[in-house]
């Protein structure tokens, strides 16, 4: 009887084993990858860009022309038209996030990189952009052109 | 002079018997054989690409404020600066073009079937490596060009759906093409991808010398009807000679481009400055890229970028698992497949020429 029971308690501690064997060099495994994983995701930076910034000086621009600036960690465009006015959007193409530019000849946004255009209100007319730019907020504080962020109505 | 260190190595690690499968080895002799040589090419050129790069690596620095500089370092101070990086740059080209034409070549001899499912297997993987060579490696001088084609190429990569996100922050090592994106390019392009390829070559030339050459269908047929027709040559020393002889060609080739035609550096980049007009992918991306562009915006409800890059995918899994699909015997193989190498083969060739003369 003792024989026959003997296979019993053996067969479940081996399971035992194993089950401590495997989970074990499992959870090692996972102990090695997973810092590799986060290690391999970067830092989020923080943008320091703030909501503001002075893009231009008065007079720093020609009429009918665009200057890119810097917002935050990305870039923007100023436009300064005929009548004088400026217009500030971001420069980053909504397709493929190449920077735009401003034709002064078509009096349009452009991007070179697969022909997308722009009116100057940001909206996307021709080529592959599927959405506007975003528009931001432009007012002259000094002699200094700031621009904004739009605020949430 | 070598015959006594050949026969203190032969005592101790028996020479004879590493040696003995090459001695027996033997390449079937065709009117196609010279499609044999591309692979052998191909790596041929890689090998410059693994020479060549340790030498720019003496001096190169990456850096979003040193790469610009010490590229154009290489180029006017260092003594045959110039012509290192030149090779560098026109043998990648060329790698890239004969690993195009090896693949083709064994796609049409109908190399891939059964026993050799796994040879075409990793050299597709190996193809997708060198092109991620191409891309890494394109950034690295960090002039403008490279800058946006890094700019719209992760840019594609994040369309993906799910996944595309984390991916495109992982290869950018952020938001935005930075510094960090070179950085992480430089470590891809100098240590992640020469592992994998040396171990993904090592495997695929194992298993071309476990197997041997494949023998065209037609040639195959025409060998059991005659006999007699059946030629065969030595693998070392008939193949191999040949074989050197189309390596020092492809050197003469290499050399003279390099030399006529300098790779030229062009503008750093500046992350505020608008994309300069003109921008294209390299030659080798155009197809995909023209197939990108002309897909409209929106398809029914879904992006068309999003569209295009798992149709692409798809299309890429397919390709990997091409001889899977094949029949083993050559009377049986599938129609459907030569019809797709041929309509690949064409669309490959007109995109590119579409996208290279479209602006
Ligand atoms: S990135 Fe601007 S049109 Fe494609």
């Amino acid at each position: 009887m003792c024989a026959d029971q003997a296979p019993q308690p053996d067969t479940s501690r081996r399971r035992a084993i194993e089950l401590f064997l495997g989970g074990g060099i499992l959870a090692s495994l996972a102990s090695f990858i997973y810092p590799v994983l986060r290690f391999l995701v970067p830092p989020a930076v923080v943008d320091l860009g703030g909501d503001e910034v002075v893009a231009s000086k008065l007079g720093e621009m020609k009429p009918n022309s665009g200057k890119i600036f810097r917002f935050g960690s990305r870039p923007g465009l100023l436009i300064l038209n005929s009548d004088g006015t400026y217009r500030a959007l971001s420069a980053t193409c909504t397709h493929l996030g190449c920077t735009v530019q401003y034709r002064p000849d078509l009096r349009e946004i452009w991007c070179a990189c697969h022909n997308g255009t722009y009116d100057l209100n940001g909206r996307n007319v021709s080529g592959p952009p599927p959405r506007p730019l975003t528009v931001f907020d432009v007012h002259q504080r000094g002699d200094e052109i700031v621009v904004s962020r739009k605020r949430e109505a | 002079m070598f015959a006594p260190l050949i026969r203190w190595l032969d005592e101790r690690i028996h020479l004879d018997d590493l040696i003995a499968p090459f001695k027996h080895k033997t390449v079937p002799r065709h009117r196609l054989s010279y499609w044999y040589f591309f692979g052998g090419i191909t790596l041929f050129l890689f090998i410059i690409q693994v020479l060549t790069g340790i030498l720019l690596l003496l001096y190169y620095r990456p850096g979003a404020n040193e790469a610009f500089e010490s590229v154009q370092y290489i180029m006017t101070r260092v003594q045959f600066g110039w012509l290192i990086r030149s090779i560098h740059a026109w043998s990648a080209n060329l790698m890239i073009f004969t690993a195009f034409v090896h693949m083709f070549s064994v796609l049409f001899l109908k190399a891939y079937r059964k026993p050799r499912e796994l040879t075409w297997v990793t050299g597709v993987i190996l193809l997708v490596l060198v092109m991620g060579f191409g891309f890494s490696g394109y950034l690295l001088p960090w002039n403008t060009l490279a800058f946006f084609a890094t700019k719209v190429g992760t840019e594609i990569a994040g369309q993906v759906p799910i996944i595309g996100k984390p991916m495109m922050i992982f290869l950018r090592g952020g938001e935005e093409v930075t510094g960090a994106t070179l950085t992480r390019f430089f470590g891809f392009h100098v240590a992640v991808l020469p592992g994998l390829v040396v171990v993904l070559i090592a495997i695929h030339l194992f298993l071309v010398q476990r197997q041997g050459m494949s023998v065209p269908p037609k040639v195959e047929a025409e060998w059991a009807a005659n006999p007699a027709a059946r030629r065969e040559m030595k693998f070392f020393p008939n193949f191999m000679l040949r074989e050197m002889m189309a390596w020092y060609v492809a050197m003469g080739v290499l050399g003279a481009l390099a030399a006529i035609f300098p790779w030229n550096l062009g503008v750093k980049a500046d992350p505020f400055v608008s994309a300069p007009a003109g921008i294209k992918p390299e030659w080798y991306f155009l197809f995909m890229f023209q197939t990108l562009k002309m897909i409209p915006s929106k398809v029914w409800i879904v992006d068309g970028e999003v569209l295009g890059v798992l149709g692409c995918s798809l299309a890429g899994l397919l390709w990997l698992l091409l001889p899977f699909f094949e029949s083993d015997k050559a009377s049986r193989a599938k129609v459907w497949i030569t019809g797709l190498s041929i309509f690949a083969l064409v669309y490959v060739i007109g995109m590119s020429v579409y996208g290279y003369v479209a602006n």
